[in-house]
C-alpha cells in the first residue's frame, strides 16, 4: 500500500514536472537555444500569481491566462531584440548570453522581492481518499492543470498552421525558408511560447511549492532532466520524461532517503545523455 | 594560425610583464585586502586558462570547471583531515582530479554541442549532491574545516598568494607548451573539424580526454589551494555554477583560444567585480549579468575584436 501511495505521489509530481519542462523543451528543440532563463521565468510566473492573488484576489489558475500573454510578449521581445543577434554563433555564446540574462533577471528579483520564501495560501481543501490512497487536492488540481497545458500546447503544435511552421523550422530551417516560412518570426513566436509556458508553470505550482528566486536553479535542473529523458521538442516526450522523473524522485526518496533522490535523477540524466540522447520518445537524428 | 594567436604580441607581452610586476609589488608590500584581491585574480587566471584548454583549444563548450575545482578542494580537505601534509594533499588532489577527468572524458566527450554542455554542467551537480550526502567523510551539507596554519595572518596571505601565482604562471606556461606541441596541433585540428581530424589520423578520443585531464589538473590544484586559503569548504560553495561560468566569460573577454586572453580576461573581470562590489553591494549580480550580456552582444571576440576593428579601420585587413 505504501508503495502504491509513493507511485501515486510520483505521478502527481510528474505531471507538474512535465509542465516545467515543456517550454524549455520547445525552445531547445526548435530555436536550438538552451534557455538558462527558464528557471527564473518559472519563478517570475509564480510571483505574478502570488501578487495577483494578494492584490486582486485572483486564483492562480485564473491569473494564468493574462500572465501567459505577458510572458509571451516578454519572450518574443527578448528573442527579437537580443538573442536573434547570436543565433549564428556557437553554442558557447548563446549559452553564455542566456546565462548572463538569467543572472540579471534572478538578481533583479532578489533585489525587488528579497530571497524570502512565499506561498499562495488557498482555502484548505480536504484530501481525496480513494481506495485507501490519499490524493492531496491542491497537488491533484495543479497536476490536472499542468497536464491540460501540455495537451493544449501539443494540439497547438500539431493542429494549427502556426504549429506546422514551428515543426517545419525544427526539422530544417533552410527548407522551411524555401517553403515560405518566416524563420526569424517563427523563432520569436516559439521563444515567446516557451516563455509563456514557463510563466504558466510558475502560476500552476505557486500554490504547492514555496516561491523564491533561489528556487530557479532547481526548476532549471528539472527542466534539463525532463527534456533529456523525454526527447527534445516532443511534447508527448515531455509528459513521459516528467512522469519518469516524478516516479524516480518519489521511489528514490522512499527507498534511499530524500538526500539521494536528486543524485539519482541527475545520474539518470547523465546516463541518458550518454546512451540515449534522443530520449524516450524522441526520434534519432533530431537531437 | 599562430600569427593570429599571438596578435598584438608586443602589447600583450608588456601587459603580462606589468601584471607580474604588480603581483610582485602586492606580494612584497600589500596589506591583507590587496593580498586577497591578487590571490583571487591569480586563482581565476588558473581557472580561465584551465577552461581555455578544453573550451578554446579543443572547442568543446565545457561547464565542468566547478566540478574539477570542487573535487580538488574536497580531495585536499579529506586528505588533510586524514593527516596528509598540505603540499602533498594538493598534489594528490590535482592528480586525482586529472585521473577522474580523463575517465569521465572518455564517456562525456563523445557528446557534442548542447549535449556536451549540459552533460558537463550536470557533473558538478552530481558531485555536489554526492558530497552533501557523504556523511562524516565529506562533512555532508555542513562542509569541512581545514587545519589553520600557525603563522602571522600576513605571512599566510603571502604564502597562498605565492601558491596561486605559481599555479597561474604554470598554467600559462603549460598552455604555451600545449600550443607549440604536436598535441596542441591535434587539438586545433579537432577544434576546426573533428571528422577531418579523425581522417588525418588524430586519435581524437585520447586527445580530447587528455585535454580535459590537463584542464582538470589545473582546476583541481586551484580548488585544493582554495580550500586551505578559505579554511572551510561546503558543497554549495566549491561546486557553485559561477565557478564554471566566470572562467568562460573571462576567456570570452580576453580572447578564446589565445595564450594571454584568459589572463587579461581574468584580471579584468575580477577588477570589474571588485569595483562593482565596493560601490553597490546589492547589485553585484545585476551588474555582472549586464556585463556578460553586453560582452556577448557587443564584443563577441573579446578585446581581440577591438584589435581587429582597429586594424580594419586603418585599412589593413587581418
Amino acid at each position: 500500500m505504501a508503495l502504491a501511495q509513493v507511485l501515486l505521489n510520483g505521478l502527481l509530481l510528474g505531471g507538474i514536472y512535465a509542465c516545467i519542462g515543456a517550454g524549455f523543451s520547445i525552445v531547445w528543440g526548435v530555436v536550438n537555444i538552451i534557455n538558462i532563463l527558464h528557471g527564473s521565468f518559472i519563478v517570475l510566473g509564480a510571483y505574478g500569481a502570488f501578487f495577483a492573488h494578494q492584490h486582486l484576489g485572483l486564483h492562480p489558475f485564473m491569473a494564468m491566462l493574462p500572465l501567459a500573454g505577458l510572458g509571451y510578449l516578454l519572450g518574443q521581445g527578448l528573442q527579437r531584440h537580443l538573442i536573434r543577434h547570436v543565433m549564428a554563433a556557437k553554442v558557447l555564446v548563446t549559452l553564455t548570453l542566456t546565462f548572463g540574462l538569467n543572472l540579471l533577471l534572478n538578481n533583479l528579483m532578489i533585489y525587488a522581492f528579497s530571497a524570502d520564501f512565499r506561498k499562495v495560501v488557498l482555502p484548505n481543501q480536504e484530501p481525496l481518499v480513494l481506495a485507501g490512497l490519499t490524493l492531496p487536492m491542491d497537488r491533484l488540481l495543479s497536476m490536472l492543470a499542468a497536464a491540460g497545458v501540455v495537451l493544449a500546447t501539443h494540439l497547438l503544435v500539431t493542429r494549427t498552421m502556426l504549429g506546422r511552421s514551428i515543426v517545419a523550422v525544427r526539422m530544417d530551417p533552410q527548407a522551411a525558408t524555401l517553403m515560405g516560412v518566416d524563420v526569424d518570426r517563427t523563432f520569436a513566436i516559439t521563444f515567446g511560447l516557451g516563455t509563456a509556458l514557463a510563466i504558466v508553470a510558475g502560476a500552476i505550482l505557486s500554490p504547492i511549492f514555496p516561491i523564491s528566486p533561489t528556487a530557479a536553479d532547481s526548476y532549471l535542473g528539472k527542466a534539463f532532466i525532463v527534456c533529456v529523458l523525454g526527447g527534445l521538442g516532443s511534447l508527448p516526450g515531455v509528459l513521459a520524461g516528467g512522469i519518469v522523473l516524478g516516479l524516480v524522485e518519489s521511489l528514490g526518496a522512499f527507498y534511499l532517503g530524500p538526500d539521494h533522490s536528486l543524485t539519482l535523477s541527475f545520474g539518470l540524466l547523465l546516463l541518458f545523455l550518454l546512451l540515449r540522447p534522443q530520449g524516450l520518445l524522441g526520434r534519432k537524428g533530431f537531437e | 594560425m599562430s600569427k593570429r594567436i599571438f596578435i598584438a604580441q608586443p602589447l600583450r607581452a608588456t601587459l603580462m610583464l606589468l601584471l607580474c610586476l604588480a603581483l610582485a609589488v602586492v606580494a612584497a608590500t600589500g596589506g591583507s585586502y590587496w593580498l586577497r584581491l591578487a590571490s583571487t585574480a591569480a586563482m581565476y587566471v588558473v581557472l580561465a586558462s584551465s577552461w581555455n584548454i578544453v573550451g578554446g583549444f579543443t572547442g568543446y563548450p565545457s561547464f565542468a570547471t566547478a566540478a574539477f575545482f570542487g573535487l580538488g578542494a574536497y580531495v585536499a580537505a579529506i586528505a588533510q583531515t586524514r593527516g596528509l601534509p598540505m603540499a602533498a594533499s594538493w598534489v594528490a588532489a590535482g592528480l586525482f582530479t586529472a585521473a577522474c577527468a580523463f575517465a569521465l572524458g572518455l564517456a562525456l566527450l563523445r557528446l557534442k554541442g548542447h549535449y556536451f554542455a549540459v552533460g558537463s554542467l550536470v557533473v558538478a551537480e552530481v558531485l555536489r549532491e554526492i558530497m552533501a550526502a557523504g556523511g562524516t567523510l565529506t562533512g555532508g551539507g555542513m562542509g569541512l574545516n581545514l587545519p589553520l596554519l600557525s603563522m602571522a595572518p600576513q605571512a599566510i596571505g603571502r604564502l597562498y598568494l605565492a601558491a596561486f601565482a605559481v599555479l597561474a604562471v604554470a598554467s600559462v606556461l603549460l598552455s604555451w607548451a600545449v600550443l607549440r606541441s604536436r598535441f596542441g596541433a591535434g587539438l586545433a585540428c579537432i577544434e576546426q573539424n573533428e571528422d577531418a581530424a579523425v581522417m588525418l589520423g588524430v586519435n581524437t578520443t585520447l586527445y580530447k580526454s587528455a585535454a580535459l585531464a590537463l584542464s582538470a589538473l589545473l582546476a583541481g590544484l586551484a580548488g585544493a589551494v582554495y580550500a586551505n586559503w578559505i579554511n572551510y569548504i561546503d558543497p554549495g560553495d566549491v561546486f557553485n555554477v559561477l565557478l564554471s561560468v566566470k572562467p568562460i566569460v573571462m576567456a570570452l573577454l580576453g580572447g578564446i583560444g589565445t595564450l594571454t586572453g584568459p589572463v587579461i580576461g581574468a584580471v579584468g573581470l575580477v577588477g570589474l567585480e571588485e569595483i562593482v562590489t565596493r560601490s553597490f553591494l546589492d547589485l553585484t549580480g545585476v551588474v555582472l549579468g549586464l556585463a556578460v550580456v553586453a560582452l556577448v552582444l557587443f564584443l563577441p571576440h573579446g578585446v581581440n575584436g577591438l584589435a581587429f576593428m582597429g586594424r580594419s579601420l586603418k585599412g589593413r585587413q587581418p
